[in-house]
């Protein structure tokens, strides 16, 4: 509306150089200026209080800390850390157990979201109305006070670690987490990782090479099957060809606590359990509309074309549904990523966890919580951009 | 609207103006009419509220004494609970006047977060509490335990070095807030709790469901002073905290307690009569009333007093004078001479 | 053919018992298919063995509101409402003085006397404002007294469902006009403006919740000027306030964009001005059509309140997690939690019934 200049009895003729309010142009700029004079003003004004404040009290300022040595322990890492590394590398640590518990929550809630969803819809009255019941009660209720009860139940429920329960023998469930026996390191692990990318890569090459072909020859290569095959097979041969060992470290236990094997701490469970459970609701509501949305008809038209059931799922139904699901899903993603967080009120070590430590330690609150914002904002710019090309690409081509 | 915004920017930019002259924060608190004080929100012994809302506790006790060395009264304080999170913010931006909350001097405290301490109110170290059960008998007996410890604190980076220095592994189980820490104990998810040895006295008594089960480890692992501290930058602010502090340790040198403080009023002592201010001097040179240390022994009383009052032999804590007894009696509290 | 017409009718037959009755509504909703038959089966053992328990352990094995914990703790095969009967009034109204707790109560009925009533279409007036304004005024000075004889009592102390209702609806209440300049300014054609909105909206939807509480916890008072401080709990509400102005906004986009685009130009063919075009005729259709939205970013904002925990402050979750840690009544958990989310829950699902319902009536309305 900036843009057009709108006449008005009496006003004088538009275009003419004369300054005047009515203008919308002018107004415009007017507004523009104000606005962005005034954010500009309370930012300096915050900024300058800071400065002030940490002139004043000589608060060490800058990101310098992030080499000193961090001197805290940290629980559970993926890469290997102890109290001698940096403050950076402890934060690093933090960045890998929130991706590291969003990754699996992800996968785990879009699976059991999918059930649900898939099973509120079902024509078996019971299973629906289960499922229904599920997404009122879960998706209601606060997801901190969902982890607090995971929590309480593992710590509180279980029994002590010296009468862990002993399900399978190896397994070990009590207040300290459960324990599964885990193969023992052999290079034969890393070698079946590279050929399972192998696998995908080769996947990717045929999927490119069958759709040239049928689009040459119209011949349709099954290459679902094919790459299944691969990405089991190719891991396979690589196992068997190492030897296929199959060594064992068994926990046991061992002075306090259980040694070997591997540990699902009662914080990653709760914290896991807490996301996956909370956010499932929300995806299972998130995959019904988006069946719901496709229209029966386009079964039907399927079917009458002699599409058999296969590909009228993979070519007509799920194209349409994705592009209703997969905006929604994104965002449920986000959520639980940004969830994560809650992990700080168990104390399992995600990055504002860590981040709040270190904030704690050096006293330098405000790089603590800058470090937490812009790494969750650079993990939701990164999402927002994939999701903006995805949506491109899937996007209704109107002819 | 937008002129709403800009008459707000203005304001505040005036509001700028008038705190940048305002910057004793003496004179701050007396327009105020009380003290703002950082405690610990719930640290038996040292700062808790009880159910009706009065807080008690030897560092609450230094937050009224300052509050008597400038108002004469005990009550003209306001405390503000603070996690071992916020209290760094809350005294650096002057939230509140001071912190006294059972925090540790330390180098990077004293420099790089901006404050300056007081003397030491009480001399800690840091312990381990585990349960009987366990039949430990020494913390080199640790080696492979969970150890249930509250972020944000020395106790953390005590307990990784300790472990580093005696080559033992452990597994922390880093929670934020204290009662949570507790309850984690508690409940078995470590097998070790540890922080400053009057913290596991106060929580043993206070919090355990049986306290008889639960022992205190002998080995002290750390130097930990607690001290109240003041932001940097204002330097009579912290001579006030600082002198208020030395009263209640050079009262209970004198000898001098609440209850018998007046008869020390006319003693013959010229030292004593320059503490209590018969002989003047001593008050007006911190800007405060001439009588502030006999106020501050009157009202709140002696070193003694208040360590026996809040976490001596008879309060659950049970806690011994140890290293907190005066110099002259073997310990470390010692008062600079009032002069 | 005349012949063949039957003058006697024959009395009315019963439809067959397999198309209507339970038995065939078993038949089509429970054992249509064989898979669905095996399904039901299964779920059914599954409830028979879960429910039975648990209602044991909720009614049945339970001790009453009177029970002590040593009681509870002898026989642990039932819930302990013992612990509610205790801490009832702590989870409540959290650390308010015990005497006054009528007040809290108050609080907690006005604000769910306003919920309920704006509820209702007919009372979607202009005086509704005014009766929210008072109703606040009301809170305001049942909370902290000191007026008309009520003893002052510190904002430190309150706590419990109370704080809970205040920062929610408090932070709605201030956020609401903030999300409508916000989303005006997201589709507004000044660059300027519209790229300060977008990044805040973004920003904030960005980062964690925590991150904002915890910017306002210990950042915020380094913002303010020297000796300028704010206290604890406006500091949680103004992070509130921030994230909830965000998250409406882009709920009130949605109704803005809604709006076909001749209403604009009709509004601009009548020669309105920008704000009268948008108070007059966006807006109002906007927010009707975004008040599902809206209700729904209300209760993902009632269950965010429970963060403040993080930061020290005793909300309902706050309150409830605190009597757990009264060393007496330690583990027992699933009371306490199971009657806080019940808490949460009736609030929450009951107004996402009212926003399911009110999508429905106004879509009944656009279709007309």
């Amino acid at each position: 509306m900036a843009t057009q200049t709108r006449t008005t009895g009496g006003a004088p003729a538009p275009g003419g150089s004369s300054f005047s309010l009515s203008d919308p142009t002018v107004r415009a700029v007017v507004y523009q200026v104000l606005v962005v004079g005034a954010v500009v003003l309370v930012g300096w004004f915050l900024i300058s209080n800071t400065l002030d404040n940490l002139a004043r009290r000589s608060i060490a300022t800058g990101y310098s800390f992030l080499e000193r040595e961090a001197a805290f322990g940290i629980g559970e890492h993926v890469i290997d850390y102890s109290p001698k590394d940096s403050y950076g590398r402890a934060f690093l640590v933090g960045v890998l157990n929130t991706l590291k518990v969003s990754i699996i929550g992800v996968i785990l809630a879009t699976i059991i979201g999918t059930l649900i969803g898939v099973a509120r819809l079902s024509s078996n009255w019971l299973i629906a109305k289960l499922a229904s019941t599920y997404v009122e009660i879960v998706r209601n209720i606060p997801p901190l006070l969902q982890l607090f009860f995971w929590y309480a139940l593992v710590s509180d429920g279980l029994p002590p670690v010296r009468s862990a329960l002993n399900p399978i023998p190896g397994v070990f469930l009590s207040q300290r987490g459960l324990f599964v026996p885990a193969p023992s390191a052999d290079p034969v692990w890393t070698m079946m990782g590279i050929a399972f990318l192998v696998a995908v890569v080769a996947a990717y090459v045929l999927r490119r090479w069958a759709k040239a072909r049928q689009a040459r020859t119209g011949q349709i290569f099954p290459v679902g099957w094919t790459a299944l095959g691969l990405m089991i097979g190719l891991p396979l041969i690589a196992y068997v060809a190492g030897g296929a060992p199959t060594a064992l470290d068994m926990p046991t236990l061992k002075g306090f606590n259980f040694v070997g094997g591997m540990v699902l701490s009662p914080e990653f469970f709760a914290i896991l359990m807490g996301l996956t459970i909370y956010t499932a609701a929300f995806i299972a509501e998130v995959v019904r509309s988006g069946i719901i949305a496709v229209n029966w008809g386009q079964t039907e038209a399927a079917r009458a074309l002699g599409i058999p059931s296969g590909p009228t799922l993979r070519l007509v139904i799920l194209p349409q549904a994705l592009r209703v699901i997969v905006p929604p899903l994104t965002s449920q993603y986000l959520n639980l990523t940004k969830n994560s967080s809650l992990a700080l009120a168990i104390g399992y070590p995600d990055l504002v966890s860590i981040a709040n430590t270190t904030l704690n330690q050096t006293g330098q609150a405000i790089e603590g919580v800058t470090m937490i914002m812009g790494t969750y904002l650079s993990i939701s710019l990164s999402i927002s951009i994939f999701m903006n090309w995805y949506n491109k690409r899937i996007a209704l081509v109107e002819r | 609207m937008k002129s709403g915004i800009l008459a707000a920017a203005a304001a505040a930019v005036v509001v700028t103006a008038t705190a940048g002259a305002q910057a004793a924060t003496l004179d701050t608190v007396k327009s105020r009419g009380f003290v703002q004080c950082g405690v610990n929100a719930g640290l038996p012994g040292f700062g808790s509220p009880d159910s009706a809302g009065n807080w008690t506790g030897l560092d609450v006790d230094y937050c009224r004494a300052v509050a008597v060395a400038i108002f004469n009264d005990p009550n003209k304080v306001k405390f503000t609970p603070l996690s071992a999170q916020q209290r760094f913010p809350a005294i650096q931006s002057g939230e509140v006047d001071l912190l006294s909350r059972n925090t540790t001097v330390t180098l990077t405290r004293d420099t790089s977060v901006g404050l300056n301490f007081a003397p030491v109110t009480y001399y800690d170290g840091q312990g381990f509490m585990v349960n009987k059960k366990l039949g430990v008998k020494s913390a080199k007996e640790l080696n492979g335990a969970t150890v249930c410890v509250q972020s944000g604190t020395t106790t953390e980076l005590n307990l990784a070095d300790f472990f580093r220095s005696n080559n033992m592994s452990y597994n922390p189980v880093v929670i934020e807030s204290n009662d949570e820490v507790n309850a984690a104990y508690f409940a078995g998810r470590c097998d070790v709790l540890t922080t400053d040895v009057s913290g596991l006295a106060g929580t043993r008594a206070g919090v355990a469901p049986v306290p008889d089960d639960h022992v205190i480890l002998p080995e002290v692992i750390s130097k930990e002073p607690l001290a109240p501290a003041v932001r940097h930058g204002d330097d009579q602010w912290f001579d006030i905290v600082k002198w208020t502090i030395n009263v209640a340790i050079q009262a209970e040198e004198f000898g001098i307690t609440s209850k018998n403080v007046d008869e020390f009023v006319n003693s013959k002592n010229p030292d004593i009569l320059r503490f209590l201010g018969t002989t003047p001097g001593m008050g007006k040179a911190l800007g405060l009333d001439e009588k502030y240390a006999y106020n501050v022994v009157k009202k709140v009383g002696n070193y003694g007093e208040v360590f026996d009052r809040n976490v001596g032999p008879g309060t659950p804590l049970k806690l011994e004078r140890g290293l907190n007894a005066l110099w002259t009696k073997g310990g470390l509290q010692y008062s600079a001479p009032f002069r | 053919m005349t012949d063949n017409v039957q003058s006697v009718g024959l009395p009315d037959e019963r439809p067959p018992a397999n198309t209507v009755g339970p038995i065939a509504w078993l038949r089509n909703n429970l054992f249509n298919t064989w898979y669905n038959a095996i399904l039901t089966v299964l779920v059914l053992a599954l409830l028979g063995s879960a429910i039975p328990p648990f209602v044991d352990w909720l009614f049945i094995n339970a001790h009453g509101l009177d029970a002590s914990s040593a009681v509870c703790r002898k026989d642990n095969s039932g819930a302990c409402w013992g612990f509610i009967g205790e801490k009832l009034r702590f989870i409540l109204f959290g650390t308010f003085p015990y005497e006054q707790q009528w007040r809290p109560l108050l609080t907690i009925v006005i604000f769910i006397t306003l919920l309920v009533a704006s509820c209702d279409r007919r009372f979607w007036k202009p005086w509704l404002g005014l009766v929210w304004i008072a109703g606040f005024l009301s809170v305001a000075v049942l909370m902290w007294g000191g007026v008309l004889g009520l003893t002052p009592v510190e904002n430190t102390l309150w706590g419990g469902l109370p704080l809970t209702l205040i920062l929610s609806v408090i932070g709605l209440a201030v956020a609401f006009p903030a999300a409508i300049l916000l989303a005006l300014g997201r589709r507004s054609n000044m660059p300027a403006v519209k790229v300060l909105c977008v990044t805040y909206i973004e920003l904030i939807r960005g980062v964690p919740l925590i991150s904002l509480l915890f910017m306002a916890s210990v950042m915020l008072p380094l913002f303010l000027p020297n000796g300028v401080s704010i206290d604890k709990l406006l500091r949680a509400q103004i992070a509130f306030i921030m994230f909830a102005a965000a998250y409406m906004a882009e709920a009130i986009r949605g109704g803005l964009q809604a709006i076909p685009k001749g209403q604009y130009e009709a509004a601009d063919g009548l020669g309105l001005s920008y704000w009268q075009k948008m108070l007059k005729i966006i807006l109002p259709q906007a927010l009707a059509i975004a008040i599902p939205p809206l209700v729904n970013t209300f209760i993902s904002f009632f269950k965010d309140t429970s963060l403040v925990i993080i930061i020290g402050l005793y909300d309902l979750l706050g309150a409830g997690k605190a009597a757990l840690s009264d060393p007496s009544w330690r583990g027992f958990y699933r009371e306490a939690y199971l009657f806080v989310g019940v808490i949460y829950w009736i609030f929450c699902f009951s107004m996402s019934k009212y926003s399911q319902k009110l999508e429905r009536d106004l879509n009944r309305s656009h279709r007309r």
